[in-house]
């Protein structure tokens, strides 16, 4: 019996020596892993619990990304068992592997899913990572992640640096688990009272490390609630410019078409809904008869298509109805909207009720300005779209002859006629522009929202706002009114809520007008009625 | 209306007026439901609902036809006058509603515990009544002097209005202002201790529809025949003059703002107890800017025209809407065009051009000339 014993503990030395010195090679001599690395994926599929336990430890730390392929194998393969010993795994190797990539978005976001495996080898290649890495938002990233990796170490030391570090860091992501923390750690004013309450009990056994934790804790919850409160704000006032360049973009025509015609337009909303489906149009056109490799680059077609095919529709509508109504705002009003009733209709027999875009992918995603800030690309491009458009119909009519034209039949319509300005091409063609404005309003709202046909009716109210509050006739007024109302709605969206928001603006447009009656910037003359 | 035409006008206004209080409920309730000349419940209820809305378009006829002041703000205070009677009848159901609560159903689901405060006077029945027609009265008061102070007017004027409308319809859809939200108010009970359920009640309501829109048409006529209908018609055609010449057109034209919302109130109390539900889909910018079509298709600047087309144009929407719903926009927006284009003064310029080219034959007479004349500018 005693022998027996003796030759089984000789076996088990045996074993664990011989475990060493493979061990010991491993690190130098890289022609012995691959023969360990075969040992742990069978063991993977061992029935031994502690067995697969360890081959799960092998390949995290030993293994790499050449094994990936040799997993997902496994995994199609294996039982369920089997299955979820491999997926952590495969998913540390992965990211492991990612870290290294050339691009900068995999690694970053590789850096954030080893923080949510919250495993402590993950710790070790972030911070091998980190020292070499150049990109400032993948540092920022790392730095993140080994922060939160931290968090969750037995150490309460270790556990308040990070708490104060991820507070350095402002990370919105860590809230959640600093929160908890907060209260877990049972101090006497929990942070979140729910929670805090349930954990009083506990705050009897609190130690002083505890408590220091916990103390972090607060302070980083702070920091990074001020911090949030900043970047929310620029955040608005992002979103409030990227409206207001939509609504300038509606309200130029707008104000161009009312200043030069006296013609108020109401279908000018449908016109923009035109735009939008005439990019849905595109989308689908590049979807159907061009190489999917093409498809990103439809919006480029897109936008002038939406621009012709509105402003076609324009030049028609000014043929067939506006031109015996010029003069007769309240009249061109009302049949408009007749017009953007029937429009409306149309595209909703024809199209249905829901059809979306998508954007292309050169859109999507952002440009990160600072922690907690990130800048869409496609509200950037609206934006810059609209000083484009600006841009050019500041030189389309202050620096061409066809502009001057237009600024002359403006002021004074039978002194045009009688200097042989064509006053009634001179209108169709500033009504088709308009229009074709408003369907290029139309694609770039394609980019932020859905396609519907009554997507037009959202926007008319608020450009003809606009137009009242900045005056006819200066395109400074236009600019700064759709500025005003735009931001205006945006700042007021997140404490007054959207609909008390619009009222306010509406009641700070009357008050307005009962300083300016004609609107912020007015051609100034001396006639008492215009 | 020229002076020959006063009598025959008085006789149809009797006329007309005998026929639809008297004639039409009588019809409805001698002859038995086989009879060819039997008006059925549901007709003459229908027939209700377009004359109150006739009510609103008198007042809206008064701003607009005559005084010139394009309002597309007007399902807002219809929206208020109906309001303010639904709160009451919502109040009147007590504990009949569907979870037994006195609080009206919607209170329940959004768990208000407390009537809000400014429910409280909706339950007496007399003050409710006097509500309808004052706070549109003074809601339009207050904005009407502020736009018409700053000489807000033409297009400008109908926008704001517009946005007012947009607004009103946003502020009434939400759930926290305690006005049934999307839903609005509906599952009315009673009215003045009567059920809303009874043929009887309803068709006294259509009489009193009846009634009150030939006493709004009175007070049309008189303020049109009035000196200051004189001065209405003249702030039309031009205000500048009107204002050279001393008159203060802001005061004529807030009053004639306020009376055109009061009697828009006035419809949509009359309206709401017909019909049994009231949303903020009835007050929003589309209904606001029908309301106008109504005037319009029936001749804006006469009175008769108002409440022709108020009838008319609703009578074509519940016929077309039964038989074809999704073509009602096409036509709805083509009346737009084709009354602005085609017959600028509506049916009654329509039959007046008839009736005046007959009789010019003979007289030698000219045309009534068109009511806007075209003069290319900025306005």
């Amino acid at each position: 019996m005693k022998k027996m014993w003796g030759i089984v503990a000789l076996a088990v030395l045996c074993g664990s020596v011989a475990g060493v010195r493979a061990e010991e090679p491993a690190l130098t001599d890289p022609s012995a892993a691959p023969v360990m690395m075969e040992e742990a994926l069978k063991d993977l599929a061992s029935e031994d619990a502690a067995v697969q336990e360890a081959a799960v430890q092998t390949l995290i730390t030993r293994g790499d990304a050449a094994l990936v392929p040799k997993l997902e194998a496994m995994r199609a393969e294996g039982d369920r068992s089997l299955r979820m010993a491999i997926k952590p795994v495969l998913d540390l190797l992965k990211n492991k592997a990612k870290l290294t990539s050339r691009k900068q978005e995999e690694r970053r976001s590789a850096a954030a899913d080893l923080a949510a495996t919250g495993n402590p080898m993950a710790l070790v290649w972030l911070e091998a990572a980190f020292p070499t890495e150049q990109d400032r938002w993948v540092r920022y990233q790392i730095e993140e992640s080994i922060g939160l990796i931290k968090l969750a170490d037995a150490d309460p030391a270790v556990k308040a640096a990070a708490a104060t570090k991820l507070g350095e860091l402002h990370s919105q992501n860590a809230v959640p688990a600093l929160k908890e923390l907060a209260a877990s750690a049972g101090s006497a004013q929990a942070f979140s009272t729910g929670s805090g309450q349930a954990l009083s009990t506990d705050s009897a056994a609190q130690t002083p490390e505890q408590a220091l934790v916990a103390k972090a804790a607060r302070e980083a919850i702070e920091r990074i609630e001020t911090w949030s409160s900043w970047t929310s704000a620029i955040e608005t006032l992002f979103r409030g410019i990227s409206l207001s360049s939509v609504l300038l973009l509606m309200a130029l025509g707008l104000a161009i078409i009312f200043g030069l015609m006296g013609v108020i337009n109401m279908a000018h909303g449908e016109f923009m809904m035109l735009g939008a489906y005439a990019t849905f149009l595109t989308q689908e056109g590049f979807k159907a008869w061009l190489p999917p490799g093409l498809f990103d680059y439809y919006f480029l077609l897109a936008m002038p298509c939406s621009f012709l095919a509105a402003g076609l529709f324009g030049l028609l509508l000014e043929a067939s109805l506006i031109r015996f109504l010029y003069g007769r705002p309240l009249e061109t009003l009302l049949a408009t909207w007749g017009v953007s009733l029937i429009l409306i209709q149309g595209a909703r027999v024809v199209f249905g009720d829901l059809t979306s875009v998508v954007a292309p992918s050169w859109l999507s995603g952002g440009m990160q300005l600072m922690v907690g800030v990130q800048l869409p690309y496609n509200r950037m491009f609206i934006i810059a779209l609209a000083a484009v458009c600006v841009l050019g119909i500041y030189l389309l009519l202050f620096r061409t002859g066809v502009g001057l034209r237009v600024r002359a039949v403006m002021q004074n319509r039978n002194m045009s006629a009688c200097l042989a300005i064509p006053t009634r091409k001179v209108d169709a063609y500033t009504f088709a522009f308009g229009s074709g404005l408003a369907g290029l309003a139309g694609c770039a709202l394609t980019l932020i929202g859905n396609v519907e046909p009554g997507l037009g009716q959202n926007y008319i109210v608020d450009s003809f706002m606009v137009v009242v509050t900045g005056g006819v006739g200066k395109l400074a007024g236009t600019i700064v009114a759709s500025l005003g109302i735009g931001g205006l709605n945006k700042l007021l969206e997140p404490s007054f809520g959207a609909v008390y928001g619009k009222v306010f603006i509406l009641v700070l447009v009357i008050l307005f007008l009962q300083w300016r009656p004609s609107g912020l910037f007015t051609i100034k003359g001396r006639h008492v009625d215009s | 209306m020229e002076q020959g035409k006063e009598s025959g006008e008085g006789l149809s206004f009797w006329l007309v007026g005998f026929v639809l209080l008297i004639v039409l409920p009588l019809l409805n309730v001698l002859p038995g439901t086989e009879s060819p000349l039997h008006v059925s419940d549901f007709t003459l209820n229908l027939f209700g609902k377009f004359l109150a809305f006739a009510i609103l378009a008198l007042g809206l006829d008064l701003i607009w036809g005559y005084t010139g002041i394009l309002s597309l703000g007007h399902g807002v205070f219809f929206g208020l006058g109906a309001y303010a009677i639904g709160m009451h009848m919502m109040l009147s159901i007590g504990t009949e509603s569907v979870y037994g609560s006195a609080l009206p159903d919607f209170m329940v689901w959004n768990q208000v515990k407390e009537l809000p405060l400014f429910w409280r006077p909706f339950s007496s029945a007399w003050l409710s009544v006097a509500a309808s027609i004052l706070v549109p009265t003074i809601f339009a008061a207050i904005f009407g002097f502020l736009a018409f102070r700053s000489r807000i007017k033409g297009v400008y004027f109908s926008i704001i209005t517009q946005a007012l409308a947009l607004s009103a319809w946003l502020v009434f859809n939400r759930n926290e202002t305690n006005l049934g939200g999307t839903n609005g108010l509906t599952d009315f009970k009673t009215l003045f201790g009567f059920r809303l359920g009874e043929p009887g009640t309803q068709r006294a309501l259509y009489v009193a529809t009846v009634f009150f829109l030939g006493a709004a048409y009175l007070l049309c006529r008189w303020i049109v025949k009035s000196r200051t209908g004189k001065v209405l018609v003249a702030i039309r055609d031009s205000e500048q003059r009107v204002l050279f010449s001393g008159y203060s057109q802001a005061n004529y034209k807030l009053f004639v703002f306020v009376v055109s919302a009061a009697l828009a109130g006035l419809a949509g109390a009359l309206y709401v107890p017909q019909v049994g539900i009231i949303t903020p889909a009835q007050i929003g910018v589309l209904p606001s800017i029908e309301m106008v079509i109504w005037v319009a298709v029936g001749g804006r600047g006469t009175l008769v025209g108002a409440v022709l087309g108020a009838v008319g144009v609703n009578l074509g929407r519940s016929i077309l809407t039964n038989h074809f719903p999704e073509l009602w926009p096409f036509f709805l927006g083509g009346l737009f065009i084709a009354v602005v284009l085609f017959f600028p003064d509506g049916c009654v310029g329509l039959l007046r051009k008839l009736g005046g080219s007959w009789s010019s034959r003979k007289a030698g007479d000219g045309l009534d000339k068109p009511l806007a004349t075209s003069e290319p500018g900025p306005h």
